[in-house]
């Protein structure tokens, strides 16, 4: 049953390799069934982040979800909520990321449902990531696609304030804050230079607000709008913040 | 062992490798569209299917019936977005009398996805869904691999670009019923006449709150098929003779029995035959 027909990855003694080229080139079975179908590749959405600040937490991203060179949607909206109180930032895949997340935020409302309790932050965590690390399996049972679960997921919760990271393989960190997606890359040294500990709401909007605009200047398959949520006891607030004013307003949304 | 048998995935490989070609799938290079406007949701298709270089249907149909308030316009492989929205379709109908209530365009749209995500996208159905339901308008696109977005107004298939590029430079959030049916004809024009794939007649199907779902067939045919400015009847008289002789009918009858038919009815269907030039 296991094949190396189209993995693009192997287990080797020091670990998971995964051809990074191979996936961006999107599905290379379809080009030879189907001509139009190979037009398309897996949407991927592009960076994200979350942070801790003194009353809660924000979570923010770019709004771009590209196939292959084109933009199939400039004003995605990455920032997903899978409880009451708890959200996650979506990068990667789009078709993994939204199916995580559905089977995430259906485990969650079973859990308040029969324990008559909203889940905590941790179990959220857990969940997605055992559904990541199990998935990660997947790959030795000829399921390439499953390669590219998610490149990283932050959730958080507005009571205990965790940020959680989970990266591709299925680990779990507690952070206090975390970004991913392609255009993170650009601004690890942006995000270590200005984090500071117990930052008010305004800062940490603004930390966010203008790391996402450095990632957006750098990385080419970032862009679009800048989509914040601002996670407080008073609960979740939603900031939107354009192009076309150089990412200073609208603010606030709801 | 339980879970799909990809063996004939593996044989299929092989038999590639040794030379023998891939059967070529009927596809849709296609452009499909969708729009919201006040009270409702268009959708719109071009009519051509093509296999390879070859245009297998100059006038086919992609969209789909889901509900009668929830309508599909696909793209990819044919056959694949056919069977997929049947079935949906299909479990729909179940759904919605189990449940008694109005099926939602946000349920057909977690079917589909969660189908086609199952398949990790092999089975290459690209779509745009759109209709009424009793929470309000609606208007997805599913991608083959289950991924789906939500937005005001979409494009999708190889003349999606050209389509796209029109609703970016004319569309305007206070469209009204004949505005969007226009624009999404506009667009889907702009895939027939820019890409090789898109051609043909424009198709559109307009789903509005307490109103028929209104299918257009054929609603715009830029490109009828012309008339022919020669033809290969030549005239009486167009080859010239050295002499004549006239058989009279008493003549044959030594030889024949003849038999006249009457005038009217259309007894001699053969001399009628229409024949195609």
């Amino acid at each position: 049953m296991v094949s190396s027909n189209g993995v693009t990855g192997v287990l080797g003694e020091d670990g998971i390799h995964v051809d990074m080229n191979h996936l961006k080139s999107g599905e290379v079975n379809n080009s030879e069934l189907s001509p139009v179908a190979a037009h398309f590749e897996i949407p991927l959405t592009k960076n994200s982040m979350a942070i801790n600040f003194k009353d809660g937490v924000i979570l923010g991203a770019d709004s771009r979800t590209t196939t292959g060179a084109y933009i199939a949607n400039r004003v995605t909206d990455k920032l997903t909520q899978v409880h009451d109180t708890i959200w996650c930032c979506r990068s990667g895949s789009a078709a993994d990321t939204q199916a995580v997340a559905d089977i995430v935020s259906y485990h969650l409302n079973m859990y308040g449902v029969v324990n008559n309790e909203a889940p905590s932050t941790q179990v959220a965590a857990s969940l997605f990531q055992e559904l990541c690390y199990e998935n990660k399996d997947a790959l030795r049972f000829d399921n390439p696609n499953w390669q590219d679960p998610m490149k990283v997921l932050k959730l958080m919760h507005l009571q205990t304030v965790p940020v959680y990271s989970i990266p591709l393989g299925g680990s779990l960190h507690k952070q206090p804050f975390a970004i991913g997606g392609s255009g993170s890359t650009y601004i690890y040294g942006y995000t270590d230079a200005h984090w500071r500990e117990q930052m008010t709401e305004q800062e940490g909007i603004d930390f966010v607000r203008s790391a996402l605009q450095e990632a957006i200047k750098w990385d080419g398959s970032s862009g679009g709008v800048i989509r914040l949520v601002v996670l407080t006891k008073k609960g979740a607030v939603r900031h939107l913040y354009l192009p076309d004013t150089n990412y200073t307003g609208p603010g606030v949304t709801n | 062992m339980p879970g799909f048998d990809f063996s004939n995935y593996n044989r299929n490989a092989a038999l590639h490798a040794k030379g023998v070609p891939l059967p070529k799938a009927t596809s849709t290079g296609t452009t499909i569209v969708g729009c919201i406007y006040d009270k409702g949701v268009v959708i719109a298709a071009d009519t051509r299917a093509t296999v390879g270089p070859i245009v297998a249907d100059k006038n086919c149909e992609k969209l789909h019936y889901i509900a009668p308030k929830i309508w599909c316009a696909g793209a990819g492989t044919a056959a694949d977005t056919e069977f997929t929205t049947a079935l949906i379709s299909s479990n729909i109908e179940l759904h919605s009398l189990s449940t008694g209530r109005d099926p939602r365009v946000i349920t057909c749209m977690t079917m589909l996805k969660q189908h086609l995500f199952r398949y990790q996208g092999h089975i290459g159905a690209y779509l745009v869904v759109a209709g009424v339901d009793p929470t309000g308008v609606g208007l997805y696109t599913v991608h083959a691999h289950g991924s789906t977005d939500k937005l005001p107004y979409v494009t999708m298939g190889s003349g999606s670009l050209a389509a796209m590029s029109v609703f970016e430079s004319t569309w305007q959030p206070d469209l009204d019923r004949e505005g969007a049916i226009s624009l999404c004809a506009e667009a889907i024009k702009a895939g027939i006449f820019n890409d090789l794939g898109s051609g043909s007649n424009v198709d559109v199907c307009v789903i509005e709150k307490d109103k028929p779902t209104q299918l257009l067939r054929n609603y715009e045919k830029p490109n009828p098929r012309g008339e022919k400015e020669r033809n290969y009847r030549f005239p009486k008289g167009t080859t010239a003779w050295l002499n004549q002789r006239v058989i009279s009918k008493e003549d044959m009858k030594k030889y024949v029995t003849i038999e006249t038919l009457s005038g009217d009815g259309n007894l001699a269907v053969g001399e009628q035959m229409d024949v195609d030039v």
